[in-house]
């Protein structure tokens, strides 16, 4: 063949990337848009293509918002309350573990292990030891209450409480992984800026809220948006560990990703349930923004 | 240029190793702070660890002794695991779950590194709108695919006999992540040794398979074992598109042992102790290639 050098790198190029771009085509540009398409129809999936109903499903969607008692009402506002108490605590939780872990020597990989065990753990099975852990008499949690003579609790039985508890166990699966990647960013802080400081008179305190933290800036934004997006999205620990996997009690625990399950594929309401989708798209999109303009700042080395 | 990438890389290779080796800043000597930082952690470790352990004692213990308050199994039996093993599939969950991983591990480890390869190595026109284009997707929410997905499923007859198992794999068989990642790795392999094997009449394809991938073999470990144990533990889509019992992931098979054994909590446990054992014996066996792989892909992702 009397290809140049330019021209037969080119060729393999394509060859290379063939497979791949037809993947990349199939089976995620063309179901992004199908799924922006899906939710201006009136579809259910096993008669093919509905009707164009335009902004049906996203009005409907807006009037059950307003409803007092409506399922999609309580999904956004627990989805909003998992992210307010899930993130901070799963941050502040594995930054101060990460700190711990620093400061040792010995042992310290046998302690990284136990925190990151629950991380590799299948959150069905997370859900079904907690569930058993939260039971109200038989239940680990209870038993020790009652040894230490205090009032046993519902837990996940309650309307008041199962959201809270849902929220530790995902905090208790997901920690290992912050505390892992907080290790390795405060690993990244050259040691002479503490010296330095130091030399300037800085006390422990000064040196967490002055060198630490500022330098661990990239670090915490990149988790805090893991985080958010994965609280967003949660779906596995809560349709196994509300009864009959609905969201309850009274729907304290169901969140939108769960909602567009029941809708989608137990009701076959998919038009309803890909107008969630988006919405959901467009909230992770808006949030992942916000929180990169707003807590990255650039710090001089 | 391409060495300044290099060190960047290798740094973040000695940074994982760094944390896995426990190779710490601080001095070794005694302290009351460093006692109270060892207590702080264990009782961390035994949040952490606990229910786990409480998981396989229930698995051992006779149904009569789940009522009585002892931690340790008075009659220690195997007979729930007798009966689940019986009145279960799951051998067969088990076996789909690892051919499903497998596979899918295989894919995302051949196309991933070879199209960050291409993107790193080659020039062709369109390389950055594709590059851009694979980069768009790690904005979509898999949640909002699944409808698309499932549509695609239906009609092609994918949640039907043998298909449930291309139909459960083919959404994750390559990814944006890890091409992201490749793509950076293959900057620490220098330009100048892939001319010399194209003088020495290597073909393209010979020369990414024998010269290129052998020197980022850290990195491709990194990505199978982070795409392994998400594999293994996916729940969503394979819940949607498995449509009879014998095709069941094992997170999915459980999750409906569940609805059949509500309250026999001994039953779910032993399940549950099935379902992680394993795993959790790999984890401890390559618990540092996996913390690190977790790191390195969290960190460059």
């Amino acid at each position: 063949m009397n290809l140049t050098l330019k021209q037969r790198q080119i060729v393999w190029a394509y060859i290379f990337m063939l497979v791949p771009l037809l993947f990349f085509i199939i089976i995620r540009w063309y179901p992004t848009l199908q799924a922006f398409n899906v939710s201006f129809r009136d579809w259910n999936v096993f008669e093919g293509a509905g009707p164009w109903i335009g902004l049906d499903n996203y009005r409907e969607i807006w009037k059950d918002l307003l409803k007092p008692r409506s399922a999609v009402r309580a999904a956004f506002w627990n989805t909003i309350r998992y992210v307010l108490y899930g993130v901070p605590s799963q941050l502040i939780l594995g930054l101060g573990i990460a700190l711990l872990l620093n400061h040792i020597r010995r042992f310290s990989g046998f302690f990284r292990a136990a925190y990151f065990v629950p991380y590799v753990t299948s959150a069905v099975a997370v859900a079904f030891v907690w569930n058993w852990l939260y039971q109200p008499q038989t239940g680990l949690l209870n038993q020790l209450l009652t040894f230490l003579g205090l009032p046993n609790q519902p837990f996940t039985k309650s309307p008041s409480q199962a959201l809270q508890s849902i929220t530790a166990v995902a905090v208790w699966q997901s920690l290992g992984f912050t505390v892992i990647i907080f290790l390795a960013g405060l690993q990244q802080i050259p040691e002479v800026y503490y010296e330095a400081a130091r030399i300037d008179g800085a006390n422990s305190w000064q040196l967490f809220w002055k060198v630490t933290l500022p330098l661990l800036n990239p670090v915490i934004v990149y988790l805090a948006v893991l985080s958010t997006i994965s609280f967003l999205r949660l779906f596995a620990l809560v349709q196994n560990m509300s009864p009959q996997g609905t969201g309850g009690p009274l729907k304290s625990t169901t969140t939108v990703v769960l909602e567009v399950y029941r809708e989608g594929f137990s009701s076959y309401n998919m038009g309803y349930a890909g107008a969630l989708t988006v919405i959901l798209f467009f909230i992770i999109l808006l949030i992942t923004v916000i929180q990169l303009r707003l807590f990255t700042r650039r710090y001089e080395y | 240029m391409a060495t300044s990438m290099q060190t960047s890389a290798d740094r973040t290779l000695q940074l994982a190793e760094q944390l896995v080796s426990g190779t710490s800043r601080s001095r070794g000597q005694f302290s009351w702070l460093t006692l109270l930082v060892y207590l702080l952690l264990s009782l961390g470790a035994v949040v952490m660890v606990t229910p786990f352990i409480w998981m396989l004692l229930t698995s051992l213990k006779p149904a009569p002794e789940l009522v009585q308050f002892a931690f340790l199994p008075k009659n220690p039996t195997l007979e729930n695991y007798q009966r689940v093993l019986q009145t279960s599939n799951f051998g067969r969950w088990y076996l789909n779950s690892i051919l499903i991983a497998i596979f899918s591990t295989t894919s995302v480890a051949f196309f991933d590194s070879l199209v960050g390869y291409t993107l790193n190595k080659f020039q062709f026109p369109g390389k950055n709108l594709i590059f851009l284009g694979i980069l768009a997707t790690l904005m979509i929410p898999t949640e909002m695919l699944i409808i698309p997905w499932f549509t695609m499923s239906v009609r092609f007859g994918w949640q039907q006999g043998m298909a449930q198992y291309w139909g459960i794999a083919f959404p994750g068989l390559i990814t944006a992540t890890g091409i992201f990642l490749m793509r950076q790795f293959f900057d620490g392999v220098p330009s100048e040794l892939l001319d010399a094997a194209r003088i020495d009449g290597l073909h393209e394809f010979g020369i990414w398979w024998r010269i290129a991938l052998p020197l980022v073999k850290p990195a491709v470990a990194a990505l199978c074992i982070f795409n392994f144990i998400g594999n293994w533990n996916a729940y969503l889509w394979p819940l949607i598109v498995a449509s009879s019992r014998e095709f069941y992931t094992l997170p999915v098979g459980l999750s409906f042992f569940r609805g059949e054994s509500t309250t026999e909590w001994e039953k779910i446990m032993t399940a549950a102790s099935l379902a992680t054992v394993p795993l959790l014996i790999v984890f401890i066996l390559f618990q540092r290639q996996i913390i690190k792989g977790i790191a390195l892909t969290g960190l460059k992702g």
